[in-house]
């Protein structure tokens, strides 16, 4: 508990960001629901049509949302040029307005709709214009309850907000996404109280002026107006930043390994003089093109993953030529700089509890034929669609009994509590020496290999003084290293670190070896 | 009377709503200072013919004449100033105090209304002045129509059309605003044109009672006339509903 109110003050950036991010999106979402609720009042179709679609959106998960609009302004930056931002503020503002759209747009028509027929026949019969009917008589009758339709959009955005943290957009998510990586659950409870205590916060306010507008009590809809004013400037005068020169942004994907090797490379840009910020918890798909696209800087990719995914190829030529075909192409697509392997493979690799293997005498996946009926395999939400599931499975002709898809850290309680019998490990988990896992060996060579690469976006490609900071980390960091100090991360007992303290261990560990 | 030139001209007016005729070719002339009122069953077109006038319907066919001017051709804001309405609705704007719902029609011209004129308008429609910071839902339905009675006549328009105003009163307060109708409309030297189904009650205000049926105008004529038995068959029945309960009642009496 003690630990939570120590992390909260340390928010205050978060929270700031998330106000802004919030109500920006319900701002614009007002601007473009309240004129189509209007012109949906005097149109059926209007009306049919804009409700259909804001309720599609709802459909779509936020999730899934925030993740869509990022190659929707991939493809949007061969009209408006290079500048386009394609991750943070710009794609998480415009999911989560079309997302705050439909309880604006559908309380508003639905007030109109509602609306006294003798009233509306009274302000033609007074000599009202359309416009003055609008104004003097529809807007302050309707008010009340778009002011409701507001309150829910603002909750659910506010919620939905956290979710930025993966298109790269400071925001409460950050701590709950970290805390969830690396099982640190002070830290997600002190994202997830932050973002419940603003979005109660903002119910309540938004409240009494709902209550001011109905029971037209004027302090009550000012004074609530006016805090909620202060508390957006005071986020903003929070955002406010002096730097003039873009630090170095790093991006880490959602896993422990990731922040660590972020905090690593952080420190020793740092102690080379510059600046640096990190995009921690990016979708592991949005990473590559954020570095292509130097919407961040420097990100840690491993060579399996860009074989598979970019280059799209499905056989394996071997280590090193792996990782030079990669480099070339890198360069000569992206304009990406392969700075170098780090030393270590995180590859996929299949595991099992040693006395479950001892039992079923299994120590290769060839071992597995016509064993893995009655055995149920678990893998991380993407590895049963990979190439290299499909390599390992036609490769030895593997069948299994049941196919589960586990968050990383929790197949490994999966595999302890028998809900899995083999998991897609990876090779540089702490937890595989930890847990006593036996790895299953693969003779025919079917999974590629993983080495950790470090890329350097075009923006920065070129500086030498970047090249020098990071060059002693290369080749530097065996697997048993990495191993230990993901391990520290993800251990829940004592001795757990967090991926900062983690990484200043594993640079004393380089540095030494050097 | 008969000399004074025409304030509204009913010409050929007709109004169709697809397949439906609501008003099928009404040819009429109301004098300045008239009482008219308009009588006839639902459905009958009577609603209809009078929303022509402030142009809240559109005619199909024919033209309305207010003043010598073709309404469809004078802007509807400013024609609607012009022209006081009343209606069963009522309408009062709930967000509105009673002074701002009586103030709206020179508020939307432009002007200010002096709290004396609110008072005074208030009087006239016999509430307490003090009734003009009550807001509508504080008032029972007789004050609310008092009140939409003021609003109606604060632009001080030449011309009163009301659509069934006291339809929704009760009996008492139903004769009582509308004796009060008939003498404000004698003090202010008003044109006024009501549409009501009751013909007692047309008999007893209006100078002058048009019965419409299906859509055509089938009698105009004075009360006293449709009491003499003028006015066809169509007038005769509207008067025999009230002249028959009038005499039961005298006979009950008759009989203690």
């Amino acid at each position: 508990m003690q630990e939570i109110w120590d992390i909260l003050p340390g928010l205050g950036d978060k929270l700031a960001a998330h106000v802004v991010l919030a109500a920006s999106a319900i701002a614009l979402a007002m601007l473009i629901a309240l004129p189509m609720a209007v012109w949906a009042g005097r149109s059926r179709t209007v009306s049919r049509i804009a409700l259909s679609l804001a309720s599609l959106v709802q459909t779509i998960p936020a999730l899934a949302l925030l993740a869509l609009f990022f190659p929707l302004l991939l493809s949007l930056r061969s009209v408006f040029g290079e500048g386009l931002p394609t991750l943070g503020f710009l794609p998480a503002l415009m999911a989560l307005t079309l997302y705050a759209l439909l309880p604006i747009l559908r309380n508003a028509v639905t007030a109109q709709a509602n609306l006294d027929e003798g009233v509306l026949e009274a302000a033609d019969g007074v000599g009202m214009t359309k416009w003055q009917k609008l104004v003097l008589v529809e807007a302050p009758l309707s008010a009340p309850f778009i002011m409701a339709g507001i309150r829910t959009a603002s909750v659910w955005t506010i919620g939905a907000a956290t979710l930025a943290t993966t298109i790269g957009q400071p925001s409460l998510g950050d701590p709950i996404f970290a805390g969830l990586q690396t099982q640190n659950w002070a830290l997600v409870l002190a994202g997830c109280l932050a973002s419940a205590g603003l979005a109660l916060a903002a119910d309540n306010l938004l409240w009494v002026i709902e209550v001011g507008l109905a029971r037209r009590k004027r302090w009550m809809t000012y004074g609530g107006m006016a805090i909620v004013v202060l508390g957006i400037l005071a986020a903003l005068w929070g955002q406010r930043s002096d730097e003039t020169e873009r630090p170095i942004v790093i991006a880490s994907k959602q896993f422990s390994e990731q922040y660590i090797l972020a905090q690593l490379i952080g420190s020793r840009l740092e102690a080379a003089g510059y600046t640096v910020e990190y995009r921690d918890g990016l979708g592991s798909a949005v990473v590559h093109s954020a570095v292509a696209s130097s919407s961040v800087d420097i990100s840690v990719d491993y060579t399996g993953t860009i074989w598979a995914n970019f280059l799209k190829r499905a056989d394996n030529p071997g280590r090193e030529a792996m990782y030079e075909t990669i480099r070339e192409w890198e360069a000569r697509q992206n304009g990406v700089k392969v700075l170098g392997r780090l030393g270590f493979e995180n590859a996929y690799a299949f595991a099992m509890r040693s006395d479950r293997a001892q039992e079923l005498g299994v120590t290769s996946l060839a071992d597995l034929v016509g064993k893995g009926g009655a055995l149920t395999v678990g893998g991380d939400p993407e590895f049963f669609e990979r190439p290299e599931w499909l390599a390992v499975r036609d490769a030895y002709g593997l069948r299994f009994g049941k196919t589960r898809n586990f968050a990383p850290t929790f197949m490994y309680d999966a595999l302890r509590s028998g809900e899995a019998d083999v998991i897609s490990a990876y090779t540089s988990d702490g937890r595989i020496a930890a847990d006593k896992l036996v790895v299953l060996a693969d003779p025919k060579a079917a999974l590629p290999s993983y080495d950790a690469l470090l890329l350097l976006s075009p923006r920065i490609a070129e500086d030498p003084g970047v090249a020098a900071a990071l060059q002693p980390l290369l080749g530097a960091i065996t697997v048993e290293a990495m191993r230990e100090a993901n391990f520290a991360v993800d251990r829940e007992d004592a001795g757990k670190l967090t991926p900062k303290q983690a990484a200043e261990q594993l640079r004393k560990r380089v540095e030494i070896g050097k | 009377m008969e000399t004074a030139p025409p304030l509204l001209r009913f010409d050929g007016v007709t109004c169709r709503f697809g397949e439906v005729t609501a008003v099928g070719g009404v040819t009429c002339d109301i004098a300045a200072g008239c009482f008219v009122a308009m009588v006839g069953a639902s459905g009958s077109g009577k609603s209809t013919l009078l929303k022509t006038v402030n142009t809240l319907v559109e005619p199909t066919g024919g033209r309305v004449l207010f003043a010598g001017e073709d309404v469809s051709e004078l802007p509807p804001a400013r024609l609607r100033r012009r022209v006081g309405y009343v209606f069963q609705g009522i309408g009062l704007f709930p967000h509105f105090s009673v002074a701002e719902n009586i103030a709206i029609g020179p508020r939307l011209a432009g002007e200010k209304l002096a709290p004396a004129r609110i008072a005074e308008l208030l009087e006239l429609v016999e509430l307490d002045p003090a009734y003009s910071a009550r807001m509508p839902d504080e008032l029972s339905g007789g004050q609310r129509q008092r009140v939409g009675v003021a609003r109606a006549l604060a632009g001080e328009p030449e011309l009163l059309i009301m659509d069934e105003p006291f339809g929704a009163l009760d009996p008492v307060t139903r004769d009582a605003l509308g004796r009060k109708v008939r003498e404000l409309h004698g003090r202010l030297g008003l044109t006024t044109v009501m549409v009501t189904h009751d013909m007692a009650e047309a008999l007893l205000l209006a100078d002058r009672v048009v019965v419409m049926d299906k859509g055509a105008m089938v009698a105009d004529a004075t009360p006293h006339a449709l009491l003499a038995g003028e006015g066809g068959a169509v007038a005769q029945r509207l008067v025999s509903v009230p002249r028959e309960q009038a005499e039961r009642l005298a006979a009950m009496e008759l009989r203690g």
